[in-house]
């Protein structure tokens, strides 16, 4: 499963720091629902695919990006196409096309890390807030991290499952699911903790006396 | 038991509860001091008192004899209900974080402990938590992946990794932050044959040094040490040679 993810490379988009990158979303997006009509929509569209050239995104990942939403477009049209006609439905199909596939465009030329840190520094103001920025970006990679894990989890309980004979069923799925996936925090959250993570945020954080504590028992960096 | 020697009250930093002898200067030991460890009613370990100072030191015994119960006191992920860890004489109980720096812990599930989407991205996790800057946390990264041969994974997402990528990233974590010691619990019972010895190696190859829960007799027989655990006690405790020979027959 590529969910979105990054995909290294060394294109003009890889080398532009993140910051940017999701302001011009932010703008993008909010210029296209402004564009109602459906030749500067496809412009844009056009520019974006132009973007995904330019980025080097070979076409199957670009395809990829699009594939899953297809039918949700798909069902969108049919009802613009019904209630105000079928140029209505062009327009939304197209805005929402050009606006996924930016962000995802976003998503495959920036590492994770880049992003939440600059999620993080775009929170700062909000520190002030009682909002800790630390926290809120951990949040979203682990969120990115462990998509995939518990995906693998649903289907490792839908096999056993279906080995046993038993049909589709939501419910016996979802209940062991979500079991082992808080039986899973539990264990990250341990993870986590030995590997020495703080939730006070960093600039709160006292390394000064994390360092002297290592002087005093020898800890040197190898 | 050492619990009844007499007791030096010495007060260093913040005053705090120091019953038994003050914490000394050590050329690296952990010491374990009239231990027990509660669940509920349940005991998993029955007044522990050993010191350990080998390289290499292995723990085995059948499935809930409180071995890993005993790994997770060594870093002070688990506080003793009685008695008292000390890691090179902090203790678990009123130091745990400086502890936790000291004692990497690497757990039997890597997919538990990957913690970033990206591999460079969760090497990084520990370091930044340490707060060391850019360089220091690149370089370390470098150092780490070509030692472990995971270069060419640097920028793949973690899930991808084979099984024993995974652990041989979890181990990597761990290491980058340079602790003194590595507890592992498990490391090769979700692993085939193959990434066995790749993560065997690398277990052997550890300048740290090293506490393996296991029940993988091969995997430990060149150690410096064995515990046996039954019950909430150690029940052996002698070099490899003797140590699992006794394992085994009393396993029948």
């Amino acid at each position: 499963m590529r969910l979105g993810l990054y995909l290294a490379g060394d294109s003009l988009f890889h080398r532009m720091s993140p910051g940017p990158k999701l302001a011009t979303v932010a703008v993008a997006g909010t210029v296209l629902f402004f564009l109602d009509d459906w030749r500067a929509l496809a412009a844009s569209l056009g520019v974006v695919l132009l973007l995904y050239a330019i980025a080097r995104v070979p076409w199957p990942v670009a395809v990829a990006q699009i594939r899953p939403t297809l039918w949700v477009l798909g069902l969108l049209f049919v009802m613009l196409a019904l209630i105000e006609g079928p140029l209505a439905g062009v327009v939304m199909v197209l805005r929402f096309a050009a606006l996924i596939l930016l962000a995802a465009l976003v998503t495959l030329t920036t590492r994770v890390s880049d992003m939440t840190d600059a999620i993080e520094a775009g929170l700062r103001p909000f520190a002030r807030l009682g909002l800790n920025p630390a926290v809120v970006s951990l949040a979203i990679s682990m969120a990115i991290r462990f998509i995939p894990l518990i995906a693998e989890i649903t289907r490792e309980v839908r096999d056993a499952q279906r080995a046993r004979g038993l049909g589709r069923s939501v419910l016996a799925v979802a209940v062991p699911v979500i079991v082992r996936t808080i039986k899973l925090a539990d264990d990250v959250a341990d993870a986590m903790d030995a590997r020495s993570y703080d939730p006070t945020p960093r600039s709160r954080r006292d390394h000064a006396a994390v360092a002297a504590a290592d002087r005093d028992t020898g800890n040197r960096a190898r | 038991m050492s619990l009844s020697k007499p007791v030096m009250r010495r007060e260093r930093h913040a005053p705090r509860d120091t019953t038994g002898s003050p914490p000394t200067p050590t050329d690296g030991m952990i010491e374990i001091t009239g231990v027990s460890h509660r669940f509920g009613d349940r005991e998993v370990l029955k007044t522990l008192s050993l010191t350990l100072r080998e390289r290499r030191v292995a723990v085995v015994g059948s499935n809930g004899s409180g071995k890993s119960t005993f790994a997770r006191l060594l870093n002070g992920l688990q506080v003793p209900t009685e008695g008292r860890v000390l890691v090179d004489g902090l203790d678990t109980r009123t130091e745990g974080r400086a502890v936790r720096r000291h004692v990497g812990f690497v757990f039997q599930n890597p997919d538990n402990q990957i913690v970033y989407p990206i591999v460079e991205e969760d090497l990084a996790f520990g370091l930044k938590n340490l707060g060391l800057d850019k360089r220091e946390i690149a370089a370390r990264i470098d150092a780490v992946l070509t030692r472990y041969g995971l270069e060419n994974q640097r920028q793949q997402p973690s899930h991808t990794l084979s099984g024993g990528e995974k652990q041989l990233l979890a181990i990597s974590g761990v290491l980058v932050m340079a602790p003194r010691y590595v507890v592992l619990d498990e490391p090769t019972t979700l692993l085939d044959l193959r990434n066995k010895r790749r993560v065997a190696e690398a277990i052997r190859g550890l300048d740290q040094t090293a506490i393996v829960v296991t029940h993988d007799l091969d995997l430990v027989k060149d150690f410096d040490r064995v515990l046996v655990f039954d019950d909430g006690r150690v029940v052996i405790d002698d070099a490899p040679s003797r140590a699992l020979a006794r394992y085994v027959d009393a396993m029948g």
